[in-house]
């Protein structure tokens, strides 16, 4: 079978369980296609061919004694900032180059357990500082789109390895718009969980009030395929919430009508791009169709996301990111002459530069005579905002708006001022910061590159978000697009 | 475009924050990130730019609010109970040290 690549993943999983084909015929097709195709795109950091096949072997060896899990036999990719047992690390850092996990990741592990075959780890934004994937330590990763422009960060080899059509869904992390800003540039589905809802043990530490592991599939069903299998409580991450998880999947085929939808004032406004607000106004009309109504809602505070979040992401990252000392593990400089040298060295020839400018600006916020005013200021204002969303969310069940300002940018246009780069987040922030989970779904075309919508719901209604995502999808084929050359 | 939406909900002057070479070299030190003498104006530029930036948060009234410590309102960090859960893995955590000896990380030389 020539056409594996064109099937979804909940497809996939079907056809292996009526055994229609096998798992090792399933995972050397796709790792041929990604051998084919990462010249082009750099959509992986490490491919692990030889256990994705010894592992596809032993699916079929459970698929032909009826057993195995919801996944048995699905290949699919990890973002490189989920520890893999054995297997490089690197967060797309040269601090990590030579870093080899000891462990899984709860996340791993779990998609492990479910039957999942892991064919490698994603290129991505060093230590997923980044909305382009250009800072990556492996150089960048290209939109399968147009191979000139970004796919999107900082989850932007998962995004290009999806919309490629290299793997039917990969993991990603979202602490300011990582998972729904690539998945929009690339044409494809991301979701963001509530925070809390899918471990973070084994996902290297960014930001810990705002970082979230997710996914990036072709459609929403399949993004609540793998979440179903992924998330729930683990003792091992003390911000995992103790909250049943509902069956995602089963929820998806629950009736739209009456479904109040709140449009974001703040988000159409004029830094929309014309043509990127009119997909996602005909996209509204489609939910119209479908027996929703829409009523605008403001968000008064939201548009400070941006510079709340570039208080509390650097200074959180400043304080994760000062493990990295070269003594237990990562880069050590060469040679150093004390300890303070090899602190300073390792990590100043370890991290790239936009890593840097966080952890400094980070350093700063939280220093002595500016914890008050910057950090502290940051935290006030980030709780306005949080009271915002929960407003609104007493006269609406979802908001909607578009999840970036523009299409795909060229690769190297914005890498000159990191502010022009931060705003490309402002759509997708505030999510972050209340820890609502929000999805992005593919809702047309600008000058042949995909825009997506978001949809944010209340915290922990994933199955809310993915039912209208999934709803949507039925009725359009926008995310069943697949760019030229990888069809 | 972005950037001109953006500035129209701002209307309170910023002081402009210049951050001077002894500035980013004190924080580089705090930060301990040896940066080459090229890359001390890069960040003197891009950090004052971003504070300036982040300075918009000053015209936000927050008098009476309480700072956010968790995204998940009424939650807070979980503790759990005061037992060991962790078995000794020690050689294999080291294997990913730069150097170590006897089960020992090595640094360099601390006191004299």
């Amino acid at each position: 079978m020539a056409d594996f690549h064109s099937s979804t993943l909940t497809q996939l999983a079907a056809d292996l369980r009526a055994r229609r084909f096998s798992s090792v015929e399933l995972t050397r097709a796709l790792l041929a296609r990604i051998e084919r195709h990462q010249g082009a795109l750099n959509a992986f950091i490490s491919v692990t061919a030889d256990a994705a096949l010894a592992a596809a072997r032993g699916a079929d060896r459970e698929l032909a004694a009826g057993s195995g899990g919801a996944l048995t036999g699905v290949p699919i990719a990890h973002k490189d900032l989920f520890c893999t047992a054995g297997v490089r690390t690197s967060c797309g850092s040269r601090m990590l180059d030579n870093f080899v996990s000891p462990y899984d990741a709860t996340v791993v592990a779990r998609l492990k357990r479910a039957g999942a075959i892991m064919v490698g780890k994603t290129n991505m934004d060093e230590f997923a500082m980044g909305s382009s994937n250009e800072t990556s330590y492996y150089g960048p990763v290209r939109n399968p789109w147009n191979p000139a422009l970004v796919p999107g960060g900082s989850s932007g080899g998962s995004a290009a390895a999806v919309a490629a059509r290299l793997v039917p869904g990969a993991t990603a992390t979202d602490t300011g718009g990582s998972i729904r800003q690539p998945a929009a540039l690339c044409g494809i589905t991301g979701l963001k969980p509530t925070y809390g809802r899918v471990s973070r043990f084994g996902m290297v530490a960014f930001a810990s009030s705002l970082d979230q592991g997710g996914v990036l599939t072709v459609s929403a069903a399949d993004a609540a395929l793998m979440l179903r299998e992924m998330a729930g409580f683990d003792a091992a991450d003390s911000t995992s919430v103790d909250t049943p998880v509902p069956d995602y999947v089963a929820a998806l085929a629950a009736p739209l009508a009456g479904l109040k939808i709140g449009l974001l004032k703040e988000f159409f406004d004029q830094g929309l791009d014309r043509d990127n607000e009119q997909r996602v106004r005909e996209a509204l009309r489609v939910f119209e169709g479908l027996g929703a109504s829409l009523r605008e809602v403001s968000l008064p505070h939201l548009p400070l996301s941006v510079p709340v979040y570039y208080v509390v992401a650097p200074a959180e990252c400043s304080a994760n990111l000062a493990r990295y000392d070269g003594v237990r593990f990562g880069h050590r400089c060469d040679s150093p002459r004390d300890l303070n040298d090899m602190y300073r060295r390792s990590r100043g020839e370890g991290f790239g530069a936009e890593v840097k400018r966080r952890i400094m600006t980070g350093t700063y916020v939280l220093s002595a005579g500016y914890y008050d005013a910057y950090y502290l200021k940051a935290q006030r204002v980030r709780a306005l905002i949080n009271a915002d969303f929960i407003r609104a969310f007493q006269s609406v069940d979802v908001l909607m708006g578009p999840t970036t300002p523009t299409p795909a940018f060229a690769i190297g246009a914005k890498t000159a001022d990191p502010i022009t780069m931060y705003l490309n987040d402002i759509y997708t922030i505030g999510a972050n910061l209340a820890g609502l989970p929000a999805v992005s779904v593919p809702c047309g075309f600008v000058q042949d590159l995909p825009v997506g919508l978001q949809i944010v719901g209340p915290h922990f209604s994933e199955a809310r978000v993915l039912n209208a995502a999934h709803a949507f999808q039925r009725v359009t084929d926008w995310h069943s697009r697949v760019p030229r050359g990888y069809a | 475009m972005i950037l001109r939406w953006f500035s129209q909900f701002f209307s309170a002057p910023h002081t402009p924050m210049a951050l001077t070479r002894e500035q980013i070299a004190s924080i580089a030190a705090l930060a301990r990130l040896e940066l080459s003498a090229q890359e001390i104006p890069v960040y003197q530029q891009s950090l004052s730019r971003i504070l300036e930036f982040v300075g918009a948060l000053d015209a936000c009234d927050t008098a009476d609010v309480v700072p956010m410590a968790h995204p998940l309102p009424g939650l807070s960090q979980r503790l759990r109970p005061d037992v060991i859960t962790e078995e000794d893995r020690r050689d294999l955590y080291q294997a990913n040290a730069p150097l170590t000896a006897a089960g020992l990380y090595l640094v360099p030389k601390v006191i004299e």
